[in-house]
């Protein structure tokens, strides 16, 4: 049974975390991610979950930290100062293994910034935030629907490796309106027999834990969660690609920029210009081995973002000297117009053909 | 054909809401659709806008920057938008509030007393939806007026009292721009 | 045929505590174990243990535990009470990690009226991190962070945490006790024990405050310890019940 809704963003995340069986949500008000922490208010009690504002996004992901050591689907959400605040907690759930769903409808920094749409937060959500050698698995939807499906996507994700999602979005993302597709899905209940919720029938206490005092223990512990990470790298990395087999320029996107540099590449296509679309939709793992194929084929790759340069170091490390990586963003809150992108590959397919 | 569309006015004028029913009712027709407010201090008091845009392909940027129509409620959204229009573009303004005419050639202008007719009609509250239809019969009918409505019965579905009379609304202002 | 008077509870593991000697932290564990075998609840209790001292007691309690970031204990609990309305949920804090960093999170759980109960070593220093000052401090006590006495002028005075929760509605239960001699702990293991009934009651949010010694930095023998507790530290921080809601 499905119905297409027209919803925003931020309410297609909550909707989908329900139809994924998550029944707990933590959080902390914080433009432009509120909406999606209201629909939780509103729903959660209507099918006997638990939504709870916490004082700060600090005890808020301290909370989803002790609901999913004990067992839960949790979730909560926040924008980027407040994902900030979240950032030893993230450390902490990444740590003692802990899955949950962290969503960041990001807007512009640094500092208080701005509550505008930007992507500025990729090296914190990619490169860790919190402390320690960790990863997190980063999901970057770039329409409402995929904000839905990501969702559900996530907590599988999260379950299966027993680590923290992320789901990374912007303001934009979040604020806007679209048809979306909420499939319901009967869920099989996760077995987790590691959970500290009691000891009930086991005779072994559980411990959720990251602490170890020991180096050997804690390397070894580093060790193993290393594993797991090559493991989800090897398995997890999504994107998804336009027009690139015979691209003489990919644009690198993702999530709302993607969508403009679709627009801008219509606009190049029409003019006879040979330029495709390469979208990660996981951000970490990124996808680094299909970038290394397409450097191969291509001339030169274009990197937009909300951001003074962030992906950019991940193209660049995937693909290495082998072709120039140029770079287009706005920054603060800012969006470039497709007409904007359009002329910055106009610029660089200038540029090849002289070199020709 | 992509209509982008920018629909502004101040604070409490139903901006968001006439993108709404229009972005539901595209979506009805099954048109590629998307809405995306402007958010934030602004909203509260100050011009609220919101870009919507009804399309046969897949749309790209939600935020319209070269809209094919705007919508100005007020004169301060009239003087933010009027440059957002593309050439051949189509320009509705609620005349009720803005006493001035664009200066443009390139672009078609349907000056809507907007609150008058919604006056005539018994609530001002509903000059929002005169000016959607004004919108829709300029743009060629881009969505149904029953699409619409069937939008307006889902989005006030706690209020059935208020469908007929923004019904008719909705028809007065397409009558003031076919004539 | 032999009477035994004294055994292990069922709730503490075979496994010695690492406390230094004249720390209260294990008579403290003790209690707690055995209130919660008097209770049967040892199936179904999940402790959640902070960043202090007492960070290992997930290698002394024979429970489920979730051991917490620094200061964030009562938000933890909160997230695993939630998820297990029907067990039994405390936090162990000291007070470096209550009434300084966890400030926040001890005032909002009692405020919910969240379910836990939360027991609050008091010891007027840092232990872990090695006897630095603590909002609970004495007023010009001597700490490697005070080294010339806690100055009013420059940090304030002692952070009276048990009268600041007792003026919020959502706490249930609010009570100071001592371990310096028997009757004291005694008194203790009563507050303790209803603190924990009082949450299985679903009754609110429940806190014991244990002043408690920290003989190596406060730099006294065990001895001096409790004797310091008792004529500096109790006249600062009044023994006693400071809210019980229930009116008993």
């Amino acid at each position: 049974m499905s119905e297409t809704r027209l919803m925003k963003g931020n309410e297609a995340i909550g909707e989908a975390a329900i139809i994924a069986g998550c029944r707990y949500y933590f959080g902390y008000p914080i433009t432009p991610q509120t909406e999606l922490m209201e629909y939780m208010a509103k729903r959660m009690p209507q099918i006997k979950g638990v939504f709870l504002q916490a004082e700060s996004e600090i005890a808020a992901i301290n909370m989803v930290y002790g609901a999913a050591g004990a067992g839960a689907r949790v979730m909560t959400s926040s924008s980027s100062p407040g994902i900030s605040l979240k950032a030893e907690g993230i450390s902490y759930c990444a740590g003692a293994e802990l899955p949950c769903v962290i969503v960041n409808i990001m807007r512009g920094g640094p500092g208080l910034g701005s509550i505008q749409p930007a992507q500025a937060d990729y090296f914190q959500a990619t490169k860790g935030g919190g402390h320690g050698d960790y990863r997190n698995i980063v999901l970057a939807p770039n329409s409402v629907q995929e904000m839905a499906d990501l969702t559900i996507l996530s907590f599988d994700l999260a379950d299966k490796y027993r680590n923290p999602v992320m789901l990374l979005g912007d303001g934009a993302l979040g604020q806007m309106m679209e048809p979306v597709n909420l499939e319901e899905k009967s869920l099989v209940p996760q077995k987790k027999p590691w959970a500290a919720n009691g000891l009930g029938e086991r005779t072994k206490p559980n411990v959720i834990n990251s602490l170890y005092l020991k180096p050997e223990q804690l390397e070894a512990h580093n060790i193993h969660l290393q594993n797991k990470y090559q493991n989800i790298l090897k398995q997890e990395c999504r994107w998804e690609e336009l027009s690139v087999e015979d691209a003489e320029l990919i644009v690198v996107a993702y999530g709302i920029t993607s969508r403009i540099a679709r627009s801008a590449i219509e606009m190049a296509k029409r003019d006879g210009l040979k330029v495709g679309l390469f979208r990660p939709i996981s951000l970490w793992p990124f996808p680094s081995e299909r970038l290394l194929t397409l450097a191969k084929q291509t001339r030169a790759f274009l990197v937009t973002e909300l951001s003074a340069g962030q992906m950019i170091e991940d193209v660049r490390l995937a693909t290495g000297q082998m072709k120039p990586v140029h770079f287009y963003g706005r920054m603060g809150g800012m969006m470039p117009s497709s007409r904007e992108i359009y002329n910055q590959i106009n610029l660089i397919m200038r540029e090849k053909e002289a070199v020709k | 054909m992509t209509h982008e569309m920018i629909l502004a006015g101040f604070g409490g004028q139903g901006v968001m809401v006439m993108g709404q029913l229009l972005t539901y009712a595209g979506m009805l027709e099954g048109a590629h659709v998307s809405w995306i407010p402007s958010y934030g201090p602004e909203m509260r008091g100050g011009t609220a806008n919101c870009s919507v845009i009804i399309s046969q392909e897949p749309i790209g940027s939600p935020i319209v920057t070269e809209a094919t129509a705007v919508v100005a409620m007020n004169l301060p959204s009239f003087e933010k938008f009027e440059s957002s229009l593309s050439s051949g573009g189509i320009l509705v303004l609620n005349s009720s509030l803005i006493d001035r005419q664009s200066k443009r050639d390139d672009i078609r202008t349907y000056n809507v007393p907007a609150n008058e007719i919604a006056n005539s009609l018994g609530d001002a509250r509903m000059a929002n939806m005169v000016a959607l239809g004004a919108l829709n019969a300029a743009l060629g009918y881009i969505v149904g007026t029953s699409q619409i409505m069937e939008a307006f019965k889902k989005i006030f579905a706690k209020k059935p009292g208020i469908v007929a009379p923004n019904e008719l609304a909705i028809l007065a202002g397409a009558k003031h721009v076919i004539g | 045929m032999n009477t035994k008077l004294y055994e292990r509870p069922e709730s503490l593991t075979d496994v010695p505590f690492h406390y230094c000697p004249g720390c209260q932290h294990g008579i403290v564990h003790r209690i707690i174990a055995e209130v919660i075998d008097e209770l049967g609840v040892r199936k179904q209790t999940i402790g959640v243990a902070p960043v202090g001292c007492s960070v290992l007691a997930y290698d002394y309690f024979n429970f489920d535990i979730v051991q917490a970031s620094h200061g964030r204990a009562p938000a933890v609990a909160t997230g695993v009470k939630r998820v297990c309305p029907d067990s039994t949920v405390f936090t162990y804090q000291g007070d470096g990690d209550l009434a300084s960093i966890g400030c926040a999170e001890v005032v909002h759980a009692a405020a919910r009226g969240e379910r836990i109960t939360t027991i609050f070593i008091n010891n007027a220093i840092y232990g872990m991190t090695g006897g630095q000052m603590a909002p609970t401090t004495l007023v010009d006590q001597v700490t490697t962070t005070s080294p010339y006495g806690r100055n009013v002028n420059q940090v304030g005075t002692p952070l009276c945490i048990s009268e600041m929760l007792s003026t919020i509605q959502g706490a249930r239960f609010i009570a100071r006790v001592a371990v310096n001699n028997p009757s004291n702990m005694a008194k203790a293991k009563a507050a303790i024990k209803k603190a924990f009934q009082l949450q299985n009651n679903g009754e609110g949010f429940c806190l014991v405050e244990v002043l408690s010694t920290c003989p190596t930095n406060w730099g006294m023998t065990p001895v001096e310890a409790v004797k310091w507790l008792e004529t500096n530290m109790i006249p600062q921080y009044p023994l006693g019940v400071f809210k019980d809601a229930g009116g008993e």
